[in-house]
């Protein structure tokens, strides 16, 4: 049996805004029969069209998704269309005390309902979700085809829930549970977006604090530079950081050969990519 | 609360007199029955009436059963030991709707190599034995297919199809971990050449299982490095739970006529009331053979794991072929292979009974399980246009 919170429970027994507005000033639908779950989200805003005075839900699907259903409705009472779209399906689940990870998918589509249900209402495309035949879309490429998943929604979900594996994935999107004939491309997209993050992070060297610039210089030698130096037989040791001086000693094949200073070069050229444009590298003797 | 167990397909409740069998077998009479002495003599009788007994429900000799952990050993030893026996033969024949204990096994076997044939079934969930007879080749090592789906209940013409493998020369084995106890068998009279039952399905308790293997059939043993079960499975004999199995399968014999009147007129009465009372309703597996405890009803337009938990609450327990409920996120792969819509596969709920399943226990289902199901398809966003008015 699932670990259900008390609260994820008690929303599942007694739901709330079970229904439809007939007059509903925007409605979101995600899912369908065949995938297993599917929300029919409706909103209805104040006179000044500015709040949402009230939100029902339709659902079809597992105890977690009809809880899910009931916190969205719940969670964006009072709130104005972009406060709405700052929920995050984290959010969601944290409200109902958390969601076992199997199960977060459940969430994610409570969140892609409120999305796609404020982009019909604005008259603008909904993000690229694609979940749900209806509602598929054509931006990106479709990735999990048992689910109609495209790479731009999946790519989303990676980097706001900061999943690392496909396992993970399935969880929180369903990618890959039925067939699994993407999850090679799963695995993909995470070392893409994980790969962005690295490079954000690199590129923003004004925040750099001395800690971080001298954490963030090892990392790049140890897992940028010092692997391609191995695969010539050579390496290299950090003997000291003084600044922006950063001085490395040459070791094995690299010690004493005659391109060591085009070795230097190259390092060099790594960490002011990566850490900070005003790296200067030395070689000395250690 | 007082729980409605209607789970028993999953597991059955230990029957006292069962539990009252194996109790001294573990502070008292501890002896190993293989040892020289008095002490551990006494056990290894009791292990020898327990072998006689189980015997005794399948129609078959002592010496033809072997006691297991439970029903998955079973399936395992079986397909193992006849890749072994024919370690030519590469081809490997079973049906799509088998327990994981067996189809797994299968499916990793081709990553070694092996041929796996997976017969399909029909819109019953039942075999086609032409497609059987035409799969058959020199190569198939064994057929391995079950007695009962643990699913729907649906009962496969097994005799039939044990004797069109034998005539092929290869090895069948039956997952009866369902049908027994709950069917009579026969295995004076059969084709079969192994099958396996599990304790935990039939009131024993669970961690015991045995495999049936006929005289004369080749075997070769999973675990080594020991004399019990005449070399077949090598291990200090579970002799407390060996002792509970055998009086289970004494019980079984005894109840055999309850499970084909009163039971399975207990189900045919929730099949029937429920189909009544709730529109939009198929059973699956309703149009073949079935086992007399089992229902799998799908009910169009909901999920089944919601069904679950509001039957929960009001202490019903009975299972879903859902995905939700399993952590997979496809329905069943039985009721995928009987071609069950999408509409009903994830309505799906299977109550299964026992000879501990009362009146009153269906009464309460009866009376539960309607207004569940409206509530869950008011809820639901589909089916508005097509759901029956009763």
């Amino acid at each position: 049996m699932w670990d259900y919170t008390d609260k994820v429970k008690e929303h599942f027994l007694n739901p709330r805004n079970v229904g439809e507005i007939t007059d509903a000033d925007a409605v979101g639908e995600v899912g369908s029969l065949a995938c297993g779950d599917a929300l029919k989200l409706f909103i209805k805003l104040d006179e000044n069209k500015e709040r949402i005075v009230d939100a029902k839900f339709q659902t079809f699907g597992c105890g977690s998704a009809i809880a899910s259903s009931s916190a969205l409705t719940e969670m964006v009472k009072g709130k104005t269309l972009d406060e709405a779209l700052e929920i995050t399906n984290q959010q969601i689940a944290d409200f109902l005390g958390g969601l076992p990870e199997e199960k977060m998918h459940c969430s994610v589509m409570g969140q892609e309902a409120l999305e796609a249900a404020i982009a019909k209402y604005r008259g603008v495309d909904a993000p690229a979700h694609g979940h749900g035949h209806d509602h598929v879309e054509t931006e990106g490429e479709l990735v999990c085809k048992c689910f109609g998943l495209t790479d731009v929604f999946l790519k989303k979900v990676i980097a706001s829930n900061k999943l690392h594996t496909a396992e993970q994935v399935t969880h929180f999107t369903k990618a890959g549970g039925a067939c699994g004939g993407c999850i090679p491309k799963i695995k993909e997209l995470i070392a893409e977006v994980m790969g962005e993050e690295k490079k954000a992070a690199a590129e923003k060297p004004s925040k750099l604090t001395n800690l971080r610039k001298m954490q963030l210089i090892q990392e790049t030698l140890e897992n940028e530079v010092r692997p391609q130096l191995w695969a010539d037989g050579g390496d290299l040791e950090l003997i000291d950081i003084d600044g922006s001086n950063v001085q490395v000693a040459f070791r094995k094949a690299c010690a004493g050969c005659a391109s060591s200073g085009y070795t230097a070069r190259f390092v060099e050229q790594k960490l002011r990519e990566l850490v900070s444009p005003d790296i200067t590298v030395q070689e000395v003797q250690g | 609360m007082r729980e409605i167990y209607l789970d028993n397909n999953a597991t059955t409740k230990v029957d006292e007199r069962v539990f009252e069998e194996m109790r001294p077998y573990f502070c008292e009479l501890y002896g190993n029955p293989s040892s020289m002495h008095f002490f551990g003599g006494q056990v290894q009788k009791k292990v020898d009436e327990a072998r006689a007994r189980v015997a005794s429900l399948l129609g078959a000799l002592p010496d033809e059963i072997v006691f297991t952990a439970c029903g998955t050993e079973s399936d395992n030893a079986a397909i193992r030991s006849a890749l072994e026996v024919f370690p030519e033969k590469r081809h490997i024949i079973t049906s799509r709707v088998e327990h994981p204990a067996v189809l797994t096994q299968c499916r990793n076997l081709t990553k070694r190599g092996y041929r796996v044939t997976e017969l399909n079934v029909d819109g019953n969930g039942q075999l086609d034995l032409n497609e059987l007879e035409k799969a058959l080749d020199e190569d198939t090592a064994i057929v391995s297919l079950m007695y009962a789906n643990n699913e729907t209940g649906v009962i496969f013409p097994i005799e039939e199809a044990a004797r069109i493998v034998k005539k092929k020369g290869a090895i069948f084995h039956t997952d009866a971990v369902q049908a027994v106890g709950k069917i009579p068998l026969n295995m004076a009279e059969s084709a079969i050449d192994m099958l396996s039952l599990s304790g935990h399905k039939l009131h024993a308790p669970k961690g015991v299982g045995v495999l049936y293997v006929r005289r004369g059939t080749p075997f070769r043993p999973m675990l080594v490095g020991g004399h019990q079960e005449r070399g077949r499975r090598a291990g200090t004999e579970n002799t407390a739970s060996i002792i509970a199995m055998g009086k289970a399968c004494e019980l079984a014999e005894q109840y055999m006529a309850d499970e084909a009147g009163r039971v399975r007129e207990l189900r045919d009465r929730l099949e029937r009331e429920l189909t009544a009372l709730i529109p939009n309703t198929r059973i699956n597996g309703g149009g073949t053979d079935r086992l007399p405890n089992t229902l799998s009803i799908a009910m169009e337009f909901v999920e089944g794991e919601g069904i679950l938990l509001l039957l929960s609450d009001k202490g019903i327990c009975a299972s879903s072929g859902s995905a939700c409920t399993s952590g997979s996120l496809e329905p069943s792969h039985v009721l995928r292979a009987m071609g069950v819509p999408f509409t009903c596969a994830h309505g799906s709920i299977r109550f299964s009974l026992s000879r501990f399943t009362t009146d009153d226990d269906i009464d309460a289902v009866i009376k539960e399980l309607p207004p569940i199901i409206s509530r869950l398809r008011e809820m639901s966003p589909f089916g508005r246009e097509y759901l029956v008015q009763k």
